[in-house]
């Protein structure tokens, strides 16, 4: 379960507010969304979650413990798929999500059962053991996913993670975050795409110039702005359609 | 940590440009060079020497027995070309001796007879033939002029009052180290070659292709990763300069030694001190390549960088190259300048000197171990990981 109480970020000594008052819960169990335009500070949200990004001010927990006080113990409990998803080209998939198993401590035994389960799961049979130069979009998030996640990690943060991706890479990665839920783990996703949110979400946390607009359920989100579908509330509740078309 | 250092070694030995680029052509390139352009100085210097001069002079006939001592030394008289001046500038002949018609009268009356040596004193290669001209020509004076005083009943050792006698104790061996003087260099390169391209890679390469990121994701203090990379850029470089100075030994195989009469003294023993004493400066080359490279956020920009580090092991080679002092202790303190001077001890054939070579080890160990912990604390700061913050 994560839980932050007015975040706030700034770059640059105060000049760029990227990230100003951010308050919201993520439960176990369920899919959260972080919905706004580009720019609206997901990222940099998301970079103080997983403690790349230190914030000026406001609080932080994560399954009750903060992520500054203790940033080792939080990376272990966290899998992040980053908006950066480099892998290393010269080393095949199966290499570059062992040397992830190996940085998060695991024996060997344990890294060939949970790639073996990935490759099944994420139907990477066909190029598990090819070397990641020259690999599609599609391909590179599902290695991606599999290195994030190899620690069988209880909240699971994902990053714009149906950027570039086709129609089936789409629907088998909505299959698998459905799967994560089921398995009772916290999934909190940050996308523009309104679709994907009303498809997949069961709580919504619309951001928007670093604050939160509004959150709840996808109905209660309805109901606040007196719209009746999304997309028409959310241009509402943002006050714009900015970024919408992204 | 492990885990750092055996990817990183993994992921660049797959890479063939590199393994090329370091550990093939990284350590020959000294050597080759070094070598070929040793061998081209010394045979050229043997083979002016040795072969036969042939000398055009005009005006032979107005010297007849000059030109006869000279054909007894072994000296062939060419036929003047028809422009004498012409072909000294235009590097067709190094020196042309010119007789003048009074060379018979000034002769006869007693006076000096002028002989005219033309030479282009700019080309310094003529240097050589125009000395051993002037060695055949003095000698004949001296014949003369022994020969006039005995006729006058004076004895020849009296035009002789100091007699002047150079005792070289210059050692085979240290006559080898002055040119052996950029040797230091070319063995101090090989630890930057060696650490560069992998400094580059495991920092602004790690950013260019997006993945420092989730790196510094993984549950280990930023240090560690970055401790990890460092050990196996240092591995690198080590690796590099242990292939280059084997190479450098047997290179030294082919250098016409003898004839050169010097004795470059590099065998492997003294390769085993070499690489004892530039050991450090691996971790230096290493720490210092890596965290310039972490400024950078493309590999190209990084790469930019690295040309003008490369000069900075050549400043104190220059420095011994132009002003050839004694080694001092104080030296010794200083990395770079303290490995120049101490492989120039060794393989000048001077015994080891221990305190030299600890202070050298030390100092240089000290800084590397700054830079290294500088590196170290780089990944704290956020606009060193991400592309764009």
């Amino acid at each position: 379960m994560i839980e932050t109480q007015q975040l706030r970020k700034t770059f640059n000594k105060g000049k760029v507010v990227a990230v100003d008052d951010v308050t919201f819960q993520a439960m176990d169990g369920q899919i959260t969304g972080l919905l706004g335009p580009n720019g609206a500070g997901k990222t940099t949200t998301m970079r103080m979650l997983y403690t790349l990004l230190e914030p000026d001010s406001g609080q932080m927990r994560i399954d009750g413990v903060d992520p500054q006080a203790d940033p080792i113990r939080i990376k272990r409990a966290l899998g992040v798929v980053p908006d950066s998803r480099g892998l290393y080209d010269r080393l095949t998939a199966r290499e570059n999500i062992r040397y992830y198993g190996k940085l998060q401590g695991l024996a060997e035994d344990t890294i060939s059962q949970r790639i073996d389960h990935f490759s099944d799961v994420l139907d990477m049979g066909s190029f598990i053991d090819r070397k990641t130069d020259g690999f599609s979009q599609g391909q590179r998030v599902k290695v991606a996913i599999t290195r994030a996640l190899i620690h069988d990690p209880r909240t699971v943060l994902l990053d714009e993670p149906s950027n570039g991706l086709d129609v089936m890479t789409t629907r088998a990665l909505r299959l698998f975050l459905e799967q994560l839920k089921r398995e009772g783990r916290c999934v909190v996703l940050s996308t523009h795409i309104m679709q994907e949110v009303a498809a997949l979400c069961d709580r919504i946390v619309i951001i928007a110039k670093g604050r939160v607009a509004a959150q709840g359920t996808a109905g209660e989100l309805l109901e606040q702005s007196g719209q009746t579908n999304l997309e028409d509330a959310f241009v509402h509740l943002i006050g714009s359609d900015e970024g919408l078309l992204a | 940590m492990m885990a750092v250092y055996f990817k990183e070694m993994l992921d660049n030995f797959r890479d063939r440009r590199v393994v090329i680029n370091t550990l093939l052509i990284g350590p020959l390139i000294g050597p080759v060079i070094f070598v070929a352009l040793i061998g081209f100085m010394a045979n050229q210097t043997t083979e002016r020497l040795q072969s036969t001069l042939e000398l055009p002079v005009i005006g032979a006939e107005h010297a007849p027995e000059l030109v006869r001592f000279l054909e007894r030394q072994g000296v062939v008289i060419k036929a003047p070309p028809a422009d004498p001046e012409g072909a000294i500038l235009a590097e067709e002949e190094e020196v042309i001796v010119r007789l003048s018609p009074e060379f018979g009268d000034a002769w006869r009356d007693g006076r000096p007879a002028p002989v005219e040596l033309m030479v282009d004193q700019s080309l310094r290669y003529a240097g050589t033939t125009v000395s051993r001209v002037r060695n055949y020509l003095d000698a004949y004076g001296r014949q003369i002029s022994h020969l006039r005083l005995q006729l006058r009943g004076v004895h020849p050792e009296l035009t002789r009052p100091i007699q002047i006698q150079i005792d070289d104790l210059s050692t085979p061996e240290s006559r080898g180290g002055m040119v052996l003087a950029f040797l230091p260099y070319f063995i101090l390169i090989t630890v930057f070659v060696g650490s560069m391209h992998m400094a580059i890679d495991t920092t602004a390469g790690e950013r260019e292709r997006k993945s420092l990121e989730p790196l510094l994701i993984n549950p280990m203090p930023r240090w560690k990763i970055m401790a990890g990379k460092l050990m196996a850029t240092t591995s690198f470089a080590l690796l590099t300069l242990a292939l280059g100075l084997i190479a450098f030994v047997v290179a030294m195989g082919f250098l016409p030694v003898e004839e050169m009469d010097m004795a470059l003294s590099l065998d492997f023993r003294l390769a085993a001190l070499a690489f004892l004493l530039v050991a450090p400066a691996a971790l230096l080359a290493a720490s210092l390549l890596t965290i310039l490279a972490a400024f950078a956020k493309s590999f190209r920009e990084a790469q930019s960088y690295m040309g003008m580090v490369i000069i900075i092991p050549m400043i104190p080679s220059m420095w011994i190259l132009i002003d050839p002092t004694r080694t001092e202790t104080w030296m010794t303190l200083i990395p770079l300048l303290s490995q120049n001077v101490l492989i120039l001890e060794l393989v000048r054939g001077e015994p080891v000197n221990w305190l030299w070579f600890g202070l050298s080890i030390g100092s240089t160990s000290l800084l590397a171990l700054v830079l290294a912990a500088i590196a170290g604390t780089l990944y704290n700061r956020p606009r060193f990981i991400f592309t764009s913050a």
